[in-house]
């Protein structure tokens, strides 16, 4: 199971490979909003904790289809769904090498952009938090649209269509913690119910997607 | 029996491909499967490995004993040989890549990164697999493509040590590899063509024409 997220990594990480790609246009999104949006500093101010949540999201959805594709055209997949490591890990395991390289880096890149958007000071540990335990949902519904369209020519419009109403409800949550926490009020509870989307999704989203697998692998 | 084969008929997307499939294997012993362009023989083997499921008819082998290489190599571009390997090393649970790469003279690029290899070495690469796998039966689908000769006569001597070692394999292959305890089956007589496609899992609602 190990080598399976070693690999993953190695193959972001390499020439080639999706890390960096999320984090570039994050930091593309963000720093181009001032000038979209204007530099009043007290209207970026009330809008930054959603605009760095709507730029994680996006910047995730950009790598999704690179889950499964990429091993589905060199006959990987075939040979995964052949070996002794079940569909269900190999999915679990997709999703958290695509978090670790694409998701937490954004955790990280966060608050620096958010200095760029003037977010209010109070609202930096809210954000953090809130992308830390928000961002895994991502990765983890994400992976289940990927294995959704594995197989079809071009569906990464097919996957963003499918997969963006089932980010929705981690949008909100998770740029509601962090606006709350902005405006000095208690973000507890946007906060748990954020993470209980990741939980849940990482309890129910694996199976699904190896379910999907093996439809398509056929 | 390692593998019997009992009344099996496969679909490949909507269309029913073959019926009435059935025969055994036993251990040490190769199975040749013939027959012409799109009789099935792709379908029949990822039936038998389990990435299909058989409309009809059954498969019987022990868990976990069949190891499928298909027309892809599988391999990733961006890694090395030894690495290529080692990663399939880690799934299967087998600590050692050495022998693998020495039945198929691998040693003297294991550090070159696989896409630039060609494609008969990257054949071999992907051949060496199997051994990684430790699995006693092979499911081969055109193994000797992209082969010269002296590497066909390497992957021939591979299958014979493996058969050796009461090891069995099925080859979708139209060479002779002048294998010892080889049978051939001819897989024309279980062609489905005409048939009526009864595909339970064809869906209708995404199927063209549907009426």
């Amino acid at each position: 199971m190990r080598s399976l997220l070693k690999r993953d990594l190695s193959l972001a990480i390499r020439a080639g490979g999706g890390f960096g790609l999320a984090l570039a246009f994050f930091l593309i999104f963000v720093s181009l909003v001032p000038f979209g949006i204007g530099p009043d500093t007290g209207r970026l101010s009330d809008i930054a904790a959603g605009l760095l949540w709507l730029g994680a999201l996006l910047a995730c959805l950009l790598s999704l289809d690179r889950i499964f594709q990429l091993d589905w055209e060199d006959g990987t997949l075939d040979l995964i769904a052949t070996s002794p490591l079940p569909l269900e890990a190999a999915s679990a395991l997709k999703a958290l090498a695509h978090w670790l390289t694409t998701g937490l880096p954004l955790v990280f890149a966060a608050p620096i952009l958010g200095l760029m958007l003037n977010l209010p000071p109070a609202a930096f540990p809210w954000l953090i938090a809130s992308l830390f335990v928000g961002t895994p949902a991502l990765s983890i519904i994400g992976t289940f649209g990927a294995a959704l369209t594995v197989g079809i020519k071009r569906g990464g419009l097919l996957l963003s269509l499918l997969v963006l109403p089932l980010y929705m409800p981690t949008l909100i949550l998770g740029a509601l913690t962090a606006a709350r926490g902005g405006q000095g009020l208690d973000a507890t509870t946007p906060l748990l119910l954020t993470a209980g989307i990741t939980l849940g999704s990482a309890a129910l989203l694996p199976f699904a997607a190896a379910a999907a697998l093996r439809v398509n692998l056929r | 029996m390692a593998l019997t084969v009992q009344d099996l008929a496969c679909a490949r997307g909507p269309a029913q491909v073959l019926a009435g499939v059935s025969f055994s294997l036993a251990a040490g012993e190769a199975l040749i499967l013939r027959g012409p362009n799109g009789a099935g023989k792709t379908t029949l083997l990822r039936t038998l490995v389990g990435l299909t499921p058989p409309l009809a008819g059954t498969v019987t082998h022990e868990e976990g004993a069949l190891a499928y290489a298909g027309h892809a190599d599988g391999l990733k571009s961006q890694l090395s040989v030894a690495e290529n390997l080692r990663f399939w090393a880690g799934i299967f649970g087998t600590p050692d890549i050495g022998a693998a790469l020495t039945a198929y003279d691998l040693r003297t690029f294991a550090d070159r990164k696989a896409g630039e290899l060609s494609a008969g070495q990257k054949r071999r690469l992907s051949l060496a697999r199997l051994l990684v796998t430790g699995r006693p039966i092979w499911c081969l689908d055109e193994p000797t493509v992209s082969l010269d000769t002296e590497n066909t006569a390497r992957f021939a001597a591979a299958v014979e040590a493996h058969l050796a070692k009461r090891g069995s394999a099925i080859l979708a292959t139209h060479i002779d590899l002048g294998l010892p305890n080889a049978r051939t089956l001819d897989i024309t007589p279980f062609m489905a063509k005409g048939l009526p496609a009864s595909n339970p899992f064809s869906d209708d609602a995404f199927g063209e024409g549907s009426t």
